[in-house]
């Protein structure tokens, strides 16, 4: 299993930066009851599509912030999704989830998209990529830009 | 999976042969309040003189996925026909209390919540039976949602052609710029469905896509 960050973070994953702000975009204090937990892709190479939405969603509603190493399929994020959509309503406060991914992929001139683009192979995933996926009661909004992904708490 | 792969498969071998006696699925895919079903609604009314679908300022007022037949649109003498698929807006999380703000009650709030979260998984199994997807964007919002990617890619994946709108560009702060950054690989057309500002390119780009099918 990963790894947990404590409330107030800053990280910095690559290029991409992750800020934890408020709604009037004041870095926040204390926030209580969630952790941000890390997941690296190897957790999640050998699982089949299934499980790994399944265990992403494990966590989240165990009021846990994920950022996951790497990306979902396309295929998988819409599973994920309608998983997400079949079980409001049944589970007690769970209102959905936010979901964001920025990847570094556009920018990176041939050279190097050649030489990710083996590591992915190799690895089995899109290791250039970073995932976040929050508890939509805990997370408020995910602003997202190229550069930059903002997680927008709940007050 | 089984049966979808043989499915599939006798698609790819037959569905070509009858191709052209059947009308093209044209979908319209995006976030809630986008305006896919304001758009759908003008193409109907321009072509058949009748609507698919109610509009409203509430989100997830497009709750089922609604069809209209044999929508013929023709363009400086380009025609074709259509089966026009307007799908509920996808979305990642749903709180009826959001509905509240609408003066809607508790007990229609939440109704309403729970008819749309039906709404999003049917909109997504429809995803495998398009030929042809407009994904209807707000201009005045932004685009790197991971929803719309989300549709993107899954549309990729299937290789369906993809024509991306921004709508409202009737509204000030509309950014069609911003869009066409997000997905440089699309044609963006900007247009207003509300008052339909803008739908002789939507339909020149709509009838050119439709020949790579």
């Amino acid at each position: 299993m990963g790894f947990f960050f404590r409330k107030k973070e800053t990280t910095m994953v690559e290029k991409t930066k992750i800020t934890m702000v408020n709604k009037r975009g004041k870095n926040l204090g204390k926030i209580k009851g969630f952790s941000i937990q890390f997941l690296p892709y190897a957790e999640i190479r050998d699982l089949d599509s299934n499980e790994r939405i399944k265990k992403i969603l494990k966590i989240v509603l165990e009021n846990n912030i994920i950022i996951l190493q790497g990306k979902l399929s396309s295929e998988e994020e819409a599973r994920l999704i309608g998983d997400t959509m079949a079980m409001i309503g049944h589970i007690k406060n769970f209102k959905g989830i936010e979901l964001a991914v920025i990847s570094d992929k556009e920018e990176e001139g041939f050279f190097n998209q050649f030489r990710t683009g083996l590591i992915n192979i190799l690895s089995k995933g899109d290791l250039g990529a970073v995932t976040i996926i929050g508890p939509a009661s805990i997370v408020k909004e995910i602003k997202k830009n190229p550069k930059k992904i903002e997680l927008m708490l709940k007050d | 999976m089984v049966i979808k792969i043989i499915r599939n498969f006798f698609r790819n071998i037959f569905g070509g042969l009858f191709k052209n006696k059947e009308d093209i699925k044209l979908g319209f895919y995006g976030p809630p309040n986008a305006g896919k079903t304001s758009l759908a609604n003008r193409i109907c009314k321009d072509f058949t003189g009748e609507e698919i679908g109610k509009v409203s300022k509430i989100p997830h007022e497009t709750r089922k996925v609604q069809f209209k037949e044999k929508v013929e649109i023709e363009y400086k003498n380009k025609k074709m026909t259509f089966k026009m698929i307007d799908t509920p807006g996808i979305a990642t999380k749903i709180d009826y209390e959001d509905f509240l703000k609408y003066k809607m009650n508790k007990k229609d709030a939440k109704e309403r919540a729970k008819t749309a979260t039906q709404g999003i998984v049917e909109s997504i199994k429809w995803l495998d039976d398009m030929d042809l997807v407009v994904i209807v964007l707000d201009a005045t919002e932004n685009p790197y949602s991971q929803v719309n990617i989300t549709i993107i890619g899954n549309l990729v994946a299937r290789k369906i052609p993809v024509l991306i709108v921004a709508n409202k560009i009737d509204l000030k702060n509309a950014d069609i710029k911003k869009i066409e950054a997000a997905f440089p690989e699309y044609d963006v057309v900007g247009l207003s469905a509300k008052y339909g500002k803008n739908l002789e390119e939507f339909y020149e780009s709509l009838l050119k896509l439709s020949k790579k099918i």
